[in-house]
């Protein structure tokens, strides 16, 4: 571990710790009261979901078209995020949207959209640990696929009639609920960046540890 | 641009051969698809009568099960034999390959559905000449997307491990977005006041799902297929 990871790691940790303090100094919000407060965790978490995602993609095509087999570390590093924040969002959205709209689940696009990409960077995951040699261009080719496909699946997906509030609402929120939401999300960020760092760092590794073993064969 | 479909032609005719000499492909495939539609009947008939407008969501997930079966094998004929080996070996264009391969997969695709259509018309009282031309429009453009995202993957899984059970995680997730527009645009015409806008639209948004899943693939087949 660098000692910028042991720093954000620590950081991380000290501001999840004090995070449900000031997630309860935050006002009640008029309609939903209490469960709202779920937003400050299920929010953060879909943000970086996303960003995941998208490294994931932009780290996969730089290894596809690029041949830069660092990238690779980084694609998987991101995949892993990617279903880490994914499953926290997706379970946070449910408890939430029981109290909220009286459902655990609608087939909204942002809702389909999220769970189905979840799934694509589930596969991913399925594939590097399962399909042996080549899986890491093929996972390359699925990240990438993955990513051009949720814009259709929210199209496809959107002609339904939405529930879900539009993300419009971030910057309209009042400084009291507005500063424990982006406390929250820098909390998540930094340890998103630290794992994220971690693992690749990982990867790597295993790159350099796998090339010596063949050094050691032909030699 | 003529060697490119040269080469292309030349795979289709080498994959349609080869068929034709046993029907291997197409025979199993058919007769899985038409078990298929079977299940969902035993599942969906209530007293003699199928539940309304279940029609087509069966022919879609009937045509995704028949194409991932249909994709498996065809690639595992080319796998045993060595011979995807040999024709990335030959010096053609890798896009033009995979041109070659979506191709055939789409003539067998389209022989299944010719099958499988009037199978659930007739089992499911669904209304399949009302509007042929569009019917066969979203079925067309609905294959074409799927066998695009299937060839390369079946095409990239030839050589991982545990490929049969990779092919379907990989690929259901992939096509959701043209299950989706293929299922309603169908179920639009099917249902009792059909809805032809919303068919429109849904055969419109395959086709540029199609372009797009198509010209991404070509762009991926050259670097995922070289080692």
């Amino acid at each position: 571990m660098t000692r910028v990871q042991q720093l954000q790691l620590a950081l991380a940790g000290a501001m999840l710790a004090v995070a449900p303090w000031i997630i309860d100094g935050a006002p009640y919000e008029s309609t939903m009261g209490l469960v709202q407060k779920i937003f400050y965790f299920h929010m953060p978490s879909a943000w970086l979901f996303l960003i995941a995602a998208l490294v994931a993609g932009v780290a996969s095509a730089r290894f596809l078209f690029g041949r830069a087999p660092s990238a690779d570390y980084w694609a998987v590093a991101a995949a892993e995020m990617a279903v880490v924040f994914g499953i926290i969002t997706l379970v946070t959205g449910p408890l939430w949207a029981r109290k909220a709209w009286g459902l655990w689940w609608v087939w909204d696009a942002r809702l389909t959209s999220s769970l189905i990409l979840w799934l694509i960077f589930v596969a991913y995951l399925l594939l590097r640990r399962f399909g042996g040699p080549g899986s890491d261009k093929l996972g390359a080719g699925m990240a990438l696929f993955g990513l051009v496909n949720v814009p259709f699946i929210f199209v496809s997906v959107n002609v339904w009639r939405t529930l879900h509030p539009q993300t419009s609402v971030v910057p309209t929120l009042p400084v009291e609920m507005g500063a424990p939401l982006w406390f929250c999300l820098t909390a998540f960020l930094l340890l998103f960046l630290a794992l994220m760092s971690m693992r690749a760092g990982l990867a790597r590794q295993r790159a350099r540890i796998e090339a010596l073993y063949l050094s050691e064969e032909e030699a | 641009m003529r060697q490119f479909l040269r080469v292309a032609w030349l795979v289709v005719q080498k994959d349609l051969r080869v068929e034709s000499r046993s029907f291997e492909v197409v025979s199993t495939t058919l007769f899985f698809s038409v078990t298929v539609v079977l299940i969902f009947a035993f599942g969906l008939v209530r007293e003699g009568r199928p539940a309304d407008d279940v029609a087509a969501a069966i022919l879609w997930i009937a045509l995704a099960f028949s194409g991932t079966l249909a994709l498996g094998r065809t690639f595992e004929r080319e796998r045993q034999a060595e011979t995807l080996r040999a024709l990335l070996m030959a010096p053609a264009d890798r896009p033009a390959l995979y041109v070659g391969k979506l191709a055939g997969m789409l003539v067998l695709l389209v022989l299944i559905e010719a099958v499988l259509v009037p199978l659930i018309g007739l089992l499911f009282q669904a209304p399949i000449l009302r509007y042929p031309w569009s019917l066969a429009g979203l079925l067309l453009a609905g294959t074409v997307g799927f066998s695009a995202v299937g060839t390369l993957f079946a095409a990239m899984l030839v050589r991982a491990r545990s490929r049969d059970v990779l092919l379907p995680i990989l690929l259901y997730p992939m096509t959701v977005p043209v299950m989706i527009m293929g299922v309603r645009g169908t179920a639009a015409l099917f249902q009792a006041t059909p809805d032809e806008p919303l068919a429109r639209f849904c055969l419109a948004f395959l086709v540029f799902i199609d372009v797009v899943f198509v010209t991404l693939a070509l762009w991926t087949f050259e670097p995922v297929m070289t080692d």
